[in-house]
């Protein structure tokens, strides 16, 4: 994975609340086998509609996504992190993420930057007045300043770091194989397995 | 220290300890004692073990199946879809590569992966399960931990068999008093989603507890936990009991002998302790609650069957106000309408919330003997090969076919739209299933969720309906039995 320390962007506002999995990327495009390559898939339905703020300059050439309150809710599909990488996000500010969302941008260089509703509203103001105004985002102070704005942001200390040192999470827990073995030998016989097969 | 029941089957299943505070703290390590697959967020992460060379630790706890892509017609012929069948066939040679079981399309326990997993008895109380799947929260019924989790999180399981997992806080959904006739658990867990919000359950395991939950069957629990990721919640728990273990007991992968006395053992100290304390409390009273349905685009979004759409001026928060206004004009429906006035055109029985034979045989004993509004179109696809079986062999296909509806193969299906069963633009659906987002049933479709008893109602009325509604079904025509004994009874 690619560190993460800072990074400059342009702002976009999107002023809504619950935006789902299924906005950031429909069902349709989780048919693909390949981890890369979803750009166009990303809010395809309503890029549709000319008014999308995606389909405006400057916002179409953004890079920090600034949205409502439950971004990323629904299905687990880490399609909705590669969709926004793809296009060119680094980074997306909300006052609240799904649980499943926010991991998996962790594991994805994707900064999920938890700010505070009234800071996110400012924001969006300053973005709206000022299109264009470039947001930066530093992971070092937890702070993004957005024209004369400045907040901090809140992001779990243990992603904070593996996205700093840009570390391979399956790397660091094979560290641990030795204390996995252990714990294999203290499970009880009567937990299931799926081998060999039996049926009803 | 008293404990909750999350928090003992958290610590039971602790690899390692996570480092405590500070900025580079790593969180426990926890070991999965389940990973099930499917075909859609699977292939990317078996791309990367291969790509760094490293081996899946342990098929002998992994299982596959076909679901999300599948079509429920012509089974037997090649799917249409190249790109369906493209990843269908990926996950068939990725499984064959790798060593794992795979229930393929055709196969008596091919299905839902959420159904699956509990038909075959490898859900189990106490277990750690996880999918790439954010519905896994399913499997909570049984007093698993069970969590969806994202494709790198796939990846991870299957190089190591274990997570790392930021803790979590808890909640306790209190439902107590008896379910009304027609009242069912999926207007609990709706309920429970309107009270809390999307939001209410981020960062919480919960626990559903109390007279209600007690009483419902272990299909009923499994509706309820499925739809805990909905109020954004990490998983969705019931302690088990008498009926946990009488719906396990002689399941293929049940314990046997000896070790389902040892694990009955084990599962009995499986609940939260007396003096132990949730860190948030939520009350909802059973007796009181009618069957409940969704005006919006999110499940947050839903009212009592008998109440009307809301008018978002009624909204404190200028962000629920102004997603109420969107939801409208998305759904088309017009403020202070009667939900019973709103007219559909699809009712969709089936997904991982309300496929299972129990909820086939609800919905079957509300249309026996009625008709379906001919304008309706009534589409049943059963969770899984086997609850297909199981339902044919009680008679229900001929219910539901006598009656208008589509009898289909199982898997996902209209849930989600993978496969051709999608609503048109602007179509209007009465669906089973946990998600009503813009667009997820078919591009422009609306869905309002709803119980499979609502659904069946509907089906019959054209509009959405609770089986109260009805009119008494026609008595059963029965044809005299002519024995001497039947005329002596006369």
């Amino acid at each position: 994975m690619e560190k993460f320390t800072k990074h400059t962007g342009v702002g976009v506002p999107l002023r809504q609340s619950n935006v789902d999995t299924d906005q950031i990327i429909p069902a349709v495009y989780l048919k693909r086998i390949t981890r890369t390559g979803f750009e166009d898939a990303l809010f395809s339905a309503w890029r549709k509609d000319p008014s999308f703020i995606l389909n405006q300059e400057p916002y179409n050439a953004g890079s920090v996504l600034v949205a409502g309150p439950d971004f990323g809710t629904g299905s687990s599909r880490e399609h909705a992190v590669w969709a926004l990488k793809d296009y060119g996000f680094k980074a997306v500010l909300s006052s609240r993420f799904a649980d499943i969302f926010r991991g998996n941008s962790g594991k994805q260089g994707l900064l999920a930057a938890q700010v505070a509703q009234d800071d996110i509203e400012l924001i969006w103001k300053e973005l709206e007045n000022a299109p264009g105004t470039q947001v930066t985002v530093d992971l070092e102070s937890k702070t993004v300043v957005c024209g004369n704005i400045v907040a901090p942001f809140d992001i779990d200390d243990y992603t904070r770091w593996r996205l700093l040192e840009g570390l391979d999470d399956i790397g660091l827990t094979l560290q641990h194989e030795a204390d996995i073995t252990a714990y294999e030998e203290t499970r009880p016989a009567f937990k299931p397995k799926t081998l060999p097969a039996r049926v009803s | 220290m008293a404990k909750t029941l999350a928090e003992k089957v958290w610590d039971a299943h602790v690899v390692r300890k996570g480092d405590g505070d500070g900025a580079n703290a790593q969180p426990d390590l926890l070991y999965i004692d389940l990973h099930l697959v499917h075909e859609v967020t699977s292939p990317q992460a078996f791309e990367g073990l291969r790509l760094a060379g490293r081996k899946l630790r342990r098929p002998d706890l992994t299982i596959a199946t076909e679901d999300h892509n599948t079509p429920t017609l012509d089974i037997d012929k090649p799917i249409a879809d190249l790109t369906s069948r493209t990843q269908i066939q990926t996950l068939r040679n990725n499984c064959a590569e790798f060593g794992v079981r795979l229930h393929s399309l055709g196969d008596a326990e091919q299905g839902i992966v959420h159904v699956v997993g509990p038909q075959l008895g490898l859900t189990q109380p106490g277990m750690t399960v996880v999918c790439g799947d954010s519905h896994t929260s399913t499997h909570g019924a049984f007093g698993a931990l069970a969590m969806g989790i994202g494709t790198s999180e796939v990846e991870h399981v299957m190089a190591t068999q274990t997570l790392s997992l930021k803790p979590f806080k808890t909640m306790a959904i209190n439902v107590e008093g008896t379910l009304r006739p027609g009242v069912t658990a999926k207007d609990i867990i709706l309920a429970v989603i309107a009270k809390i919000g999307t939001g209410g359950g981020q960062g919480y395991v919960l626990e559903y507890r109390g007279s209600a939950i007690r009483a419902l069957s272990m299909e009923a629990r499994m509706t309820i936990c499925n739809m805990s990721i909905e109020a954004g919640a990490r998983a969705g728990m019931v302690a088990p009991d008498q009926t946990t273990y009488e719906y396990m007991k002689g399941r293929p992968h049940a314990p046997e002998g000896a070790d389902w006395d040892a694990a009955v053992e084990y599962w009995n100290t499986l609940r939260t302790d007396d003096d132990a304390t949730f860190d948030v409390q939520v009350d909802l009273d059973a007796n009181t609650l009618e069957p409940f349905v969704t005006w919006g685009t999110n499940p947050g979004q839903g009212v009592s069957l008998s109440e009307a759409v809301p008018n978002p001026s009624d909204f404190g928060d200028e962000n629920a106000k102004a997603a109420a206004e969107r939801a409208l004009q998305y759904m088309g429906l017009e403020a202070g309408t009667p939900m019973k006035e709103i007219r559909v055109d699809t009712v969709f029985l089936g997904s991982c919330t309300n496929s299972r034979i129990e909820d086939l045989r609800a919905a079957a004993d509300i249309i026996r003997g009625r008709e379906k509004d001919p304008k309706v179109r009534m589409l049943v696809v059963p969770g899984s090969a086997r609850v297909r079986l199981e339902a044919e062999a009680e008679g229900l296909d001929r219910v539901f076919k006598d009656f208008g509806a589509e009898w289909r193969f199982a898997g996902c299906s209209m849930c989600l739209g993978m496969n051709p069963d999608q609503l048109e633009p602007g179509e209007r659906c009465a669906s089973t299933s946990n998600r009503n987002f813009e667009g997820r049933q078919g591009k422009g479709g609306r869905t309002h969720l709803v119980s499979p008893v609502v659904a069946a109602a509907t089906a019959v009325r054209g509009t959405l309906s609770s089986p109260s509604d009805l009119e008494p079904a026609p008595e059963p025509v029965v044809e005299p039995v002519e024995t001497p004994s039947a005329s002596h009874a006369a």
